[in-house]
């Protein structure tokens, strides 16, 4: 394996100039943050020659700022250490437990959120949950930062709309209001260390009423790409997202899904549990914002 | 239970010898040798299922900088036909997707790697057969144009390369006797043995034709013989090493590598390192057969078996020999049935040539039996225990395959069965349970074993056996037995195959058995020099000499004042006494001793997922005796989840070419810890009669009954049976949709 350069930049701005004279040479770069796709993958099937760049250490990329409008979230940051964090666990439950998904304990040692997004495979379990949250993901450029909404981020199977001079910094997350509660559910044949069949995240805030006022509703490993899907969130806007409402909104979701046959799971397999998971998910998501609806 | 009173050694459960080493990282497996000046070997593998090889060009390969040679077939003796040959580098036709076509050894494993893309091979593809039903019809494309049923010339080319066929009694007669029959049909998937090492050799070849192999293996005599076969040399030219084995459960028992190892370090002179990734792993070495079994099985209204018949189909791969032979013997063995009948078929199919797995042949007809006895259970309304014993084969009881049952444990088992705890409470509304019986025949076969005692007294056994499953431990501790010392001052080493007489592989659950056998012998052999040393010390004639608790002492009534001589006394004073102390034996063991097992899986069921989880499992064997009880429940617990994962999630998924689509562990799901739960085992002993303390292998019966016991659960949860494995969540979700 030495078929490769290998940088690791101390700033943002020296990363951005690594990637600049790289690209303009023409030669092939690719960010490394926790290594556990881009090792994976370079060992297994795609070793041609490129320059590492790491960013697994910049200070931007390793932040966690939580501000009262926003929550900022660093790209790099080891799924492990998040869910050390005590007030992220309670502002995004169903993120961290996605983020806790991933592999093993020692996978999670250096798996990151960023990475898991920027992988940008269908079934990349946080992409669901960032989604719901009305993540923005935030990108260096030579020209400052840029922002794109998550479920605007990935463009196809490994492909997403970075260009190849630019890098995630990390997700600025709107602080949920009070009555708001997210969850994510995926499914896999074991317990752990599988790939989604198929996933689903759900957020939702009630009034105190107990109506459902916002849905945001996404779905993962059924499509090219993770798909915010808005009619299964119309189905339960304005009810108290009591069976029916999670059922019509399963329904949904089953419908949107746009699933293919392979070594994973058939294509009727994938729609019907791709609606259950919406259905559970929907259901932990309601407990989470009943509970959280005096809390403010 | 296990701890028997009356021994001092056996029964208890010291660390293995070999222990410290292995969790320190420190024991040497077989990718682990490097070699000074040593060249890295790669192997080029066929794209398609079924091809016609037309031409391979090794000349671009060859003129790399880096490349010291490239070879095919055509660099191996001609006139050896063997299919082992065939197999390890394709000869005419590439008959799987995997298939070994071309090798080279360079200086890198990187160069090698590149070396191959250069490598042309012009094919005629041909189709694929890929389906054991298609692959028996009359017209079905052949895997082998001059294969003959049973090598009959008369006969025209066929897939299936052999039939078998038994029988008792009048089964016509038999089923006319009785008040219920069951009659299904069920399909089991391959499944790979899913050792974690891959296989890895190093071979180097000395000026003058001697050559030595360092390699993974179950069996080093076995890699030579395969190995001088393969290249026309004679077993002596040949020098086999085994390291240590990071798994094999029969995989272990062929070769792939080592020849192809030791001719490109004829050509070039240099030792060559050979180590298959992962993926070569699950593309091109032996799985378990897939199997169609259709079971029929009548009984009286009491639940006493009155005819059986069974019908078994075994894909062997590429070339001929699936254990269907097993299989077949295996299907009634737990029954004492008077009318029967066994019809069993070998066919090959375009996949890599099957390779023994834990038990071969036995889970996947003995899957379908104990389903069908399941069924009779339910159409009884009889509990499945009771039912197995009101049919339960016994002392005496000639078994279908033959001989006449020696004592057996099957009755034991089943009864612990019932007074067990976990049995004993029945399993609340969500939970279904099943139950099933488990079998292997073991062998006995050849095995040597020297002991050798140092000058203070510690014991060090050399043998031929491999150790998988803790079985230096098992040595020492019927050295310990037997010699009357402390297992702590002995000390178990594996040989290879010049450094310890022959010794058949480890397999077939034999090691502890025969192996142990040997242990036994060469320790009373010391017993006898030491009672002649020590009957020598005291004038005394060696018959007035008795061995015990370690020591030499005058028999009782001979009269003499002396202290007894213990081992560490005798060997102190060897040089004076005679010279070295060294116990030798050497054997081909009889009356290895069948094993029984009865498991039960407790299950639930996500209905809207088609999730199974395994919520318990217990399992009940006959060890006749656990030497080291934590290795007898080790193999019970690792055969209870490699049989699980074949029942649930485990299998082979083809594309319509003949490509294996998940040759990985991510995609090919073996069970990870988190998935099972903790495996209960109660081990009985019922001794077998042909060992000193009563051993019978206990290795391969464990993987038998869970496949039944599983799909058993299922069907008493869902009402209805899922006949065909795996049940992974989308065939059980189709199954509860379908019914619904
Ligand atoms: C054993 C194992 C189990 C796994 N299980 C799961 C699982 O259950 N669920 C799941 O979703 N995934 C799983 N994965 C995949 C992987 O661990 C996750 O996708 C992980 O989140 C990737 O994060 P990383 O930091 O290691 O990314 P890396 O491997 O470093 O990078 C992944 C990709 O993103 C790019 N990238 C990373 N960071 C940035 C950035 N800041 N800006 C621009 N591009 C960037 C890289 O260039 C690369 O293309 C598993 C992997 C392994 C090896």
């Amino acid at each position: 394996m030495s078929n490769f350069g290998y940088v690791a930049p101390t700033s943002v701005e020296e990363t951005l100039a690594v990637l600049q004279r790289a690209t303009d040479q023409g030669q092939r770069t690719q960010i490394l943050a926790g290594g556990t796709d881009v090792i994976v993958q370079f060992r297994s099937f795609d070793n041609s020659h490129r320059l590492f760049v790491d960013i697994k250490s910049l200070k931007e990329t390793n932040d966690v700022r939580i501000e009262n409008e926003h929550i900022f979230i660093g790209a790099a940051i080891p799924s492990g250490v998040l869910n050390e964090n005590a007030e992220l666990k309670t502002l995004f439950p169903g993120l961290l437990e996605a983020a806790d998904l991933i592999g093993s304990t020692q996978i999670q040692g250096r798996a990151s959120i960023g990475g898991n997004l920027c992988n940008s495979s269908p079934a990349g379990d946080t992409i669901p949950a960032l989604i719901v949250n009305a993540a923005l993901c935030v990108i260096a450029t030579n020209e400052g930062t840029r922002t794109v909404p998550t479920e605007n981020f990935v463009t196809g199977v490994g492909r997403n709309c970075l260009a190849a001079h630019e890098f995630l910094l990390g997700f600025q997350i709107p602080r949920p209001s009070a009555g708001t509660g997210d969850a994510y559910l995926r499914f896999i044949p074991r317990t752990e260390m599988d790939i989604a069949v198929a996933g689903t995240a759900v957020s939702l805030t009630l009034n105190h009423d107990g109506i459902c006022e916002r849905a945001r509703v996404s779905i993962g490993a059924v499509a090219p790409t993770p798909l915010l899907v808005s009619s299964a969130a119309e189905a339960l806007v304005g009810t108290t997202a009591d069976e029916d409402a999670l059922q019509q909104a399963a329904q949904a979701c089953s419908d949107a899904a746009q699933p293919i046959t392979d070594k994973r799971g058939t294509v009727e397999y994938r729609r019907k549990v791709v609606g259950v998971l919406c259905r559970r998910a929907g259901a932990i998501a309601k407990d989470r914002a009943l509970s959280n609806r005096n809390c403010e | 239970m296990a701890e028997a009173a009356n021994f001092k050694a056996i029964g208890t459960r010291p660390i293995r010898p070999d222990g410290v080493e292995k969790v320190t990282g420190r024991a040497n497996f077989g990718a682990d040798l490097n070699l000074p000046d040593m060249l890295h070997g790669k192997v080029l593998r066929s794209p398609h299922a079924h091809a016609r090889i037309k031409r391979i060009d090794l000349t671009k390969a060859q003129a790399m900088e880096g490349v010291y040679a490239a070879i095919s077939s055509a660099d191996f003796p001609q006139e050896v036909t063997l299919s082992l040959s065939k197999n390890i580098l394709a000869r005419d036709k590439a008959l799987y997707h995997g298939h070994a076509l071309a090798a080279v050894a360079a200086r890198t494993p990187r160069i090698a790697e590149e070396a191959l893309e250069r490598i042309e091979v012009e094919y005629e593809v041909l189709p694929p057969v890929l389906i054991l039903d298609d692959a028996m019809q009359e017209k079905s494309t052949l895997v082998s144009e001059d294969l003959r049923t049973n090598d009959d010339e008369s006969s025209p080319p066929s897939n299936i390369a052999a039939t078998q066929r038994f029988e008792r009694g009048d089964v016509t007669q038999g089923f006319a006797e009785a008040d219920v029959i069951v009659q299904e049909e069920f399909r089991v998937p391959s499944a790979h043995q899913g050792y974690i090492e891959p296989h890895a050799c190093v071979a180097t070849s000395n000026p003058g034709g001697r050559v030595t192999i360092w390699c993974t293996t179950q069996g080093p005599f076995e890699v030579r013989s395969a190995t001088a076969g393969v290249l026309n040399k004679t077993v002596s030219d040949i020098k086999v090493i085994p390291s240590e084995i990071g798994g094999g459960f029969g995989g272990k028992t062929v070769v792939y590598l080592e020849p192809v190892a030791v001719r490109l370090s004829e050509l070039t002179g240099k030792p060559v390192k050979m180590v298959m990734n992962r993926e070569e792993v699950f593309r091109a070495t032996g799985p378990a057969s897939a199997t169609l079994c259709k079971i029929k099985v009548g009984a009286k209204k009491d639940g006493r078996i009155t005819a059986a018949t069974a019908w078994l189909a075994y894909e062997a791969g590429a070339f001929p020999g699936s254990p269907v032979g097993p299989g077949c013997m295996s299907v009634f063995a737990p029954y004492d049935i008077d009318n029967f009948l066994v019809e069993g078929y070998d066919v090959l199919v375009n996949k890599p040539k099957v390779a023994a797995y834990r038990a071969p042949g036995a889970p996947q007809s003995m899957h379908a039996m104990e389903c069908a006895i399941d069924e009779l259970a339910q159409k009884l309304d009889m509990d499945p225990i009771d039912l197995r014993l009101k049919n339960a084969a016994k002392e005496g009881t000639v078994a279908p395959y033959g001989p006449k049952f020696p004592p057996i444990g099957l009755v034991e088992c089943l009864e612990a069965a019932k007074r067990h705890p976990n049995y004993v409470n029945k399993p609340s509304e969500e939970v279904g349970r099943g139950v099933a019986v488990g079998f292997w025949f073991n062998i006995g076969m050849q095995s040597s074993a020297e002991v050798t005692i140092a000058e203070d007294g510690a014991v060090s056994i050399m043998e031929g056996s491999p150790d998988i499953g803790g079985s230096r431990a098992s040595m020492c501790l019927m050295a310990a037995e037997t010699l009357g010392v402390p297992y702590e001052t002995i000390n178990a080493h594996v040989g290879d195959t010049e450094s310890t007489g022959f010794c058949n592989l480890t397999g077939g659950s034999r090691t502890t058995f025969a192996t142990g056998l040997a242990v036994v012998k060469a320790c009373e052999d010391v017993i006898a020099q030491c009672k002649a040393r020590a009957a020598m010390t005291w004038e005394l004639d060696v018959e007035q000499v008795a061995w015990r608790d370690g020591q030499a002492v005058p028999k009782p009534g001979v009269n003499i004042d002396v202290d007894p001589l213990s081992l560490a006394d005798i060997a102190k004073t060897m040089s004076r006494t005679g010279g070295p102390l060294l116990g030798r034996a050497s054997l081909n063991a009889q009356g290895a001793g069948a094993c029984f097992s009865v498991n039960w899986t407790d299950v639930t069921i996500d209905r809207e997922t088609g999730k199974v989880d395994v919520k318990a499992f217990t399992a009940i064997q006959d060890a006749g005796r656990a030497i080291h009880p934590s290795y007898v429940e080790g193999q019970m617990q690792g055969g209870a989840v490699q049989g699980l994962g074949w029942a649930l999630n485990e299998e082979y998924i083809y594309d319509e070419n003949g490509v294996v689509e998940n040759a990985s562990f991510l995609d090919y799901r073996v069970p990870v810890a988190s998935d099972m739960p903790m495996i209960d085992c109660e081990i009985v002993e019922v001794p077998n009669p042909s060992h000193p303390y009563g051993v019978r292998g206990v290795g391969e019966t464990p993987i038998v009954a869970p496949l039944a016991a599983t799909s058993n659960a299922v069907r008493d949860l869902l009402g209805f049976r899922i006949n065909d494995l795996p049940l992974s969540p989308p065939n059980v979700l189709a199954a509860i949709d379908e019914a619904d």
